[in-house]
């Protein structure tokens, strides 16, 4: 990553930073938060449009319940106090893509207020503020590129025009990109469990921007902030951010003023460039919307939807851990979706070991995903496959190094566990103890001096044996009936 | 047949007994606007093909035997700023001035679902943006009564093609008084409803929490027809109100001995035109005759209606025409170079003078630094005012006012001076902040024979009690005798 200057590094621990982070998510309804229209992600330009989400004269919003459902939800995920009387406004601006002149949003009463998310810092657990969540739309889209006569005009596409969109505030409680990131990382999980939204940020059901200011270690006045824009992924957030704080820390060490301003980051770059301030002297001009009542979500309501608010990604990984005793390790990659939780935890439920299916998920699964370049939802080896090959391990039918092979033409055929287990004729690590015999045999007879030392009390060097049978066997030996067969011959 | 005075239930009658066709009653009235239409200049825009398919199915209906329903066959006409399928819908501004609507209004799909035969789309002052009609980007309306004078606006279109036979009624839209002015300067009667008993689904916003759309017409009971099909909640307006709707025309048989009526000083005070005045006393003593108490109310925060009229109509108006900037449809300025350039040019070229600068004073009003003073302020006198009127409505039924201060004044006579014609919305932008239904009926003419409205005003959702009210004082004036209903 490129850096500004080398003065910063020196004058960095004299400076701490101050972040806080608006994120933007669209909500899973199927119809727009103030019309009927579908909100179905890459139809065609303007097909999904009606004379609501046009901008027409004459036409009045009505407001979809769905959306507000979803936002309480997201809201209570992250521990903020829902208010039972919320009020819509208008957010005045020009712009191409915003077809009414003013975008319908909430400003001083919005739909919830006051929560947090709590996120694991390398000094501990801490508690970052949630400002505000609250309910808005979302504008269309301007086409620079992609038509015949792109270099002459701007296409504009309203399908997005009206999305149901949540907006979350946090408190500046971050204190460094790497807090951001974490804070980030959960906030995403959470909305997830929710289901609420996909939280896909290539398809912009998901969007952050920053804001980051700097100042001297101890001093209470904020420093004069920047605001990081159109940044489509969490590490290049964190990537921005770190340029943002070393270019602050340069300037002001050396004396300069940070300019107040919107800044864009290139990831190309790994650099931030501030915007034409014409484009940032906005006076938004709120006022109430007077083509929506007030948004009343009363006690009834509440208690409705709290009461399907699943169970939370910290939440599940504790009794996740107590009830499997697995490791927190093991519990934090079995909870990276609640899709995955969900498969894990029918599977364990099915399987003898419910600590074995996490270690194969964890040791066999994850890696081949990953190499592969697949979501979990892709893998062709079920939680199902999971389980069922953990019980042949546990049971001794198979190896771990046959269950390694298994799982590697489960990829590379695209079919899960049970096929491939059928397909290669239920193949079962050899119980032959004649063969077996014959190895320990010629092994015991190749190192007499492990044999004086074992027979002299030192139990240990049967390691050593059942490492060599292993080899010698290439791995299908069943590891049990090599300890028995050790023990008798060597005692 | 004789378009003179021809009611609605006249004119559904004639088509209903077959003793003319609506195809052949929608032709007389064509022929009636191409002949006077020229010196009146209160269409903007024809619906010819609309028209006569309608006319057309309730002649079928008719030759049926079939029961017409309650506007079947009946020629109406719809102010501009009700957008209308297929039908080109300018709201009178030039901004929109080829720009045809790919949806109805509701109000508007209402009236011909119940039979209307909608003849055309009537002038207006730009987004209903005026008192005067002298707004309108295309042509100027002549007052039927006086050729030389206003028709009163923002609906002055609306009310000079009832007055003038070219339509048996109309719908206008009222902000601050602009279905009842015109009512009172043509002579006819104009109902503003409760807010949120009409739908403004398909109506082009000015001042979203102030605009109405309610009915222009002959005769109080044809008031009551059209309010009657008109009226009611509609689920692509979420400020519609889900309120039963009474039958008002039966309603209307309910006898007016006992209402107490409220006349306010504050109305009847300083700049009220003398004629005005005593025409207003006269109607109201016709209404102590029939038997209705007159009880003296106060309505003092009054003086304040008009400074907190025009913070909170053009601050929702800077707003609600925020959308005509020549990106997507209406005007666009040529040749512009950057998109700012387009905006400015756009709007300025398609933009009327009283529109811009209104524009101006709501965007002031909602500025950054602004807001308390202004809207946030205007807001808290709104709420004074509509608690002066429950206040008073815990002692009267209705209360009995004037509708303008003077009579149709001169064309011209006002351009020059947009602070005067703001004063005069005096008596009407009270009800349109409270919310409260307001009717507009004659009840007599000047020396020089122009008319003189009277207005009624009730509560929230009482339609019915001003509706008899009007009919009453209707009654007293037409028959001059002065009895009881």
């Amino acid at each position: 990553m490129a850096t500004t200057s080398g003065i910063s590094v020196s004058a960095r621990p004299k400076y701490e930073s101050v972040i806080g982070l608006e994120v933007h998510v669209q909500l899973l309804t199927a119809t727009k938060i103030f019309c009927s229209c579908s909100t179905h992600f890459g139809d065609p330009p303007n097909t999904n449009v009606c004379p609501v989400c046009l901008g027409l004269p004459g036409a009045l919003p009505v407001l979809n319940r769905k959306a507000v459902e979803f936002a309480v939800l997201a809201a209570m995920s992250l521990n903020c106090r829902i208010n039972e009387t919320s009020i819509f406004a208008r957010k005045n601006y020009f712009y191409p893509d915003l077809p009414k002149g003013y975008q319908v949003s909430q400003y001083d009463k919005p739909l919830s207020e006051h929560g947090f998310i709590e996120i694991k810092t390398a000094g501990g657990a801490k508690k970052i503020g949630i400002t505000r969540l609250h309910l808005e739309e979302d504008a269309g889209k301007s086409l620079h590129e992609g038509f015949a006569d792109s270099s002459e005009t701007t296409g504009i596409d309203l399908n997005r025009s009206g999305m149901p969109l949540i907006e979350i505030v946090s408190e500046p409680d971050i204190a460094s990109p790497e807090e951001a990131y974490e804070y980030l990382t959960r906030l995403k999980e959470i909305i997830l469990y929710t289901g609420v939204s996909d939280c896909n940020m290539e398809e912009g059901s998901l969007r952050c921007d920053a804001n980051i200011s700097v100042r001297p270690r101890g001093q209470k006045e904020l420093g004069t902030k920047t605001e990081v824009k159109n940044v489509n992924s969490f590490r290049f957030i964190r990537e921005a951010l770190e340029y943002e704080i070393e270019r602050h820390i340069g300037i002001i060490d050396s004396g300069g003023k940070i300019t107040q301003e919107t800044r864009l980051y290139n990831s190309s770059e790994g650099k931030t460039y501030g915007m034409r301030s014409k484009e940032q002297a906005h006076d938004y001009r709120y006022f109430p919307e007077p083509d929506l009542l007030p948004l009343v979500v009363d006690a009834k309501w509440q208690k409705e939807i709290r009461d399907a608010l699943p169970e939370l990604p910290e939440a599940r990984r504790k009794r996740i851990v107590a009830a499997y005793g697995i490791t927190e390790q093991d519990a934090q990659v079995l909870t990276l979706t609640k899709a995955l939780a969900d498969q894990f935890e029918a599977a364990a439920k099915a399987a003898r070991s419910p600590k074995r299916v996490a270690n194969l998920v964890q040791s066999e699964l994850m890696g081949r995903l990953k190499a592969k370049g697949l979501d979990i939802e892709q893998s062709p080896i079920s939680m199902n496959g999971v389980a069922a090959s953990a019980d042949l391990v546990e049971s001794g039918a198979i190896s771990g190094k046959m269950l390694k092979d298994l799982y590697d033409l489960a990829f590379e055929r695209g079919k899960d566990f049970a096929v491939i287990y059928e397909e290669e004729g239920r193949p079962e690590q050899s119980r032959d103890t004649s063969a077996l015999e014959k190895i320990i045999d010629e092994i015991i007879a190749a190192n007499p001096k492990q044999v004086d030392q074992y027979r002299a009390g030192k139990r240990t060097v049967v390691g050593f044996f059942v490492g060599q049978v292993m080899k010698a066997s290439k791995g299908q030996a069943n590891p049990q009936l090599v300890n028995e067969l050790l023990a008798r011959k060597l005692g | 047949m004789n378009l003179d005075l021809l009611t609605v239930d006249a004119a559904r009658s004639a088509v209903q007994e077959r003793k003319t066709s609506a195809t052949a009653l929608a032709e007389s009235f064509y022929a009636k606007i191409e002949s006077d239409d020229p010196k009146i200049g209160a269409f903007l825009t024809l619906s010819k093909e609309r028209a006569m398919a309608k006319a057309a199915q309730m002649d079928a209906l008719a030759a049926k035997g079939e029961n017409l329903p309650p506007l079947g066959g009946v020629p109406v006409g719809i102010k501009d700023v009700m957008v209308t399928k297929g039908v080109r819908t300018t709201a009178g501004s030039k901004i929109l001035g080829n720009y045809v609507p790919p949806y109805d209004c509701t109000a508007v799909a209402w009236l011909e679902a119940a039979g209307a035969v909608v003849l055309g789309k009537l002038n207006c002052d730009e987004f209903a943006m005026g008192s005067s009609n002298e707004n309108s980007a295309w042509k100027l309306v002549h007052n039927p009564r006086d050729l030389t004078r206003v028709p009163g606006g923002s609906s002055g279109g609306s009310a000079a093609a009832v007055a003038s036979d070219m339509a048996v009624a109309a719908l206008g839209s009222d902000t601050g008084g602009s279905i009842r002015q015109p009512a009172s300067f043509c002579g006819v009667i104009g109902m503003v409803p409760t807010y949120g008993r009409v739908s403004r689904y398909g109506l082009i916003a000015f001042a979203s929490s102030l605009d109405h759309i309610g009915p222009l017409t002959k005769t109080v009971k044809d008031a009551a027809i059209v309010l009657r099909t008109i009226a009611g909640r509609d689920p692509m307006d979420s400020t519609s109100a889900d309120v039963p709707v009474p039958d008002y025309v039966a309603e209307l048989e309910k006898p007016v001995r006992g209402l107490r009526i409220g006349v306010a000083k504050e109305y009847l005070g300083e700049g009220l035109d003398k004629e005005v005045r005593s025409a207003i006393e006269a109607a109201i003593q016709k209404l102590a005759k029939q038997g209705c108490e007159i009880v003296d109310v106060s309505l003092p925060h009054t003086r304040y209606a008009i400074p907190t009229y025009y913070i909170v109509a053009t601050a929702e108006a800077s707003s609600n025409l925020a959308r005509f900037d020549g990106v997507r449809y209406g005007y666009r300025a040529k040749d512009a170079r950057t998109l700012s350039e387009m905006y400015r040019r756009s709007r300025d070229q398609g933009f009327g003078a009283e529109v811009k600068r209104r524009i101006m004073l709501g965007t002031y009003a909602l500025s950054a630094g602004y807001y308390d003073a202004y809207y946030l302020k205007a807001q808290r006198v709104r709420t004074l005012l509509t608690r002066d009127f429950e206040e008073a409505f815990n002692k009267v039924d209705a209360i009995a006012a004037p509708v303008s201060p003077t009579a149709a004044f001169k064309l011209g006579e006002k351009v020059d001076d947009p602070l005067a014609m703001y004063l005069a919305d005096i008596y009407t932008v009270t009800a349109d902040l409270a919310g409260i239904p307001g009717i507009s009926v004659p009840c007599g003419e000047t020396k020089n024979k122009l008319p003189i409205g009277l207005q009624i005003l009730g509560r929230h959702f009482d339609e019915s009690t001003i509706l008899r009210v009007a009919q009453a004082s209707e009654k007293a004036v037409t028959s001059g005798k002065g009895e009881c209903p």
